[in-house]
């Protein structure tokens, strides 16, 4: 995924944001190697010390792990990066609710509206 | 702390172009020293390179005053260039490494290459924009504790400041700090540590590029247009 930046919210959420994106669908593996900061502050034309605060925050929420001499991994524990993708889902699902209620629909109405659009608009909208 | 200003002020004549400006930076950052023209970017930075002393207060670089010791430590790009048209870049190169014992040429020609300058060229046949690379590359191939560059990107292509950011990004060692002077915030904007709003020889903002957008929800080129509307 190529790293595009609004101008709005700070840079290292974007990164975050961008870095759990990419674990949830699986362009970073469990137990990858991360390149180092530098390198990805390069990539990403961002400032090393917003790539490392972005790294650090990563860490500490449990996605990210360091071994202090061979660098930094995505984590192999699969329940957090399963646990990740259910939380961005219901990221979606409640931007998508709150619009639907500001267009007038109770969230009973949107999920009926939901359902009548998947199988009018057909299957190959479905999942991987 | 790499930088400390305290109370500086700078008159010309009865002109005032700096009042009490008073700073500290820290190593290992960029900074984006900001503000519409003649807000006195130019005169901070003469300042801390040495070349304008201040009408009062102090300034202190790696905790010296300012003055042989800290020309060895700062590595400064003026606004004009200073180079001798007459010179070819390779003469350029060897006259920075005459000068500055940190001074690395092999870093110099790889980024003349990366640019596609030709090191037999002389400057007066250049461009402005590339007479502007060549010196930007001069400057960060020093290996100094902080870079002081004004008005870096303003002459060049924006495909070559891209390049240029990434050249300080990439140059800047940890325990540097890259000052930079520019208008063209937005291009700029996403490499910054920290910005520093001047405005009328006054500090009037010292904030991260982070703190502005999570306090004003905006991006730093907007809050200037707010905060420098005409």
């Amino acid at each position: 995924m190529p790293w595009n930046f609004n101008s709005t919210t700070p840079i290292y959420i974007q990164i975050i944001e961008h870095i759990k994106m990419s674990v949830a669908v699986g362009d970073y593996r469990a137990g990858d190697k991360l390149l180092s900061v530098r390198e990805l502050a390069a990539e990403a034309e961002v400032n090393p010390n917003t790539m490392q605060k972005a790294l650090s925050e990563l860490e500490r929420e449990g996605l990210l792990y360091t071994q202090r001499t061979s660098g930094r991994f995505i984590t192999e524990d699969k329940e957090v990066i399963a646990s990740l993708r259910e939380q961005l889902a219901a990221e979606h699902l409640n931007a998508f609710l709150k619009k639907m209620n500001r267009l007038g629909y109770s969230p009973d109405e949107a999920v009926e509206l939901l359902g009548r659009y998947i199988s009018e608009t057909g299957s190959e909208r479905g999942g991987k | 702390m790499l930088i400390e200003c305290r109370n500086l002020n700078k008159n010309f004549g009865s002109k005032t172009a700096l009042k009490d400006v008073s700073l500290n930076v820290e190593s290992g950052k960029i900074i984006g020293l900001l503000g519409p023209n003649g807000s006195g970017k130019t005169t901070l930075i003469k300042i801390l390179s040495g070349i304008l002393t201040p009408s009062s207060g102090d300034a202190l670089i790696s905790g010296k005053p300012i003055g042989i010791e800290t020309k060895k430590i700062v590595s400064y790009l003026p606004e004009r260039t200073y180079l001798n048209e007459w010179m070819s870049v390779r003469q350029a190169v060897s006259f920075f490494s005459d000068f500055y014992s940190d001074f690395s040429s092999e870093t110099a020609y790889d980024m003349l290459e990366r640019l596609n300058i030709n090191p037999a060229e002389r400057l007066k046949t250049m461009s402005k924009g590339t007479r502007e690379k060549v010196q930007l590359i001069l400057v960060m191939s020093r290996k100094a504790e902080l870079y002081l560059l004004d008005e870096p990107i303003g002459g060049v292509d924006p495909a070559a400041r891209d390049y240029i950011l990434k050249t300080i990004l990439g140059n800047y060692s940890e325990n540097a700090s890259v000052v930079i002077s520019t208008h063209l915030i937005s291009d700029i904007e996403h490499v910054l540590d920290d910005v520093i709003f001047i405005k009328y020889g006054s500090v009037t903002l010292h904030s991260s590029v982070d703190e502005i957008r999570e306090q004003h929800g905006k991006s730093v080129d907007a809050l200037f247009r707010e905060v420098f509307a005409c």
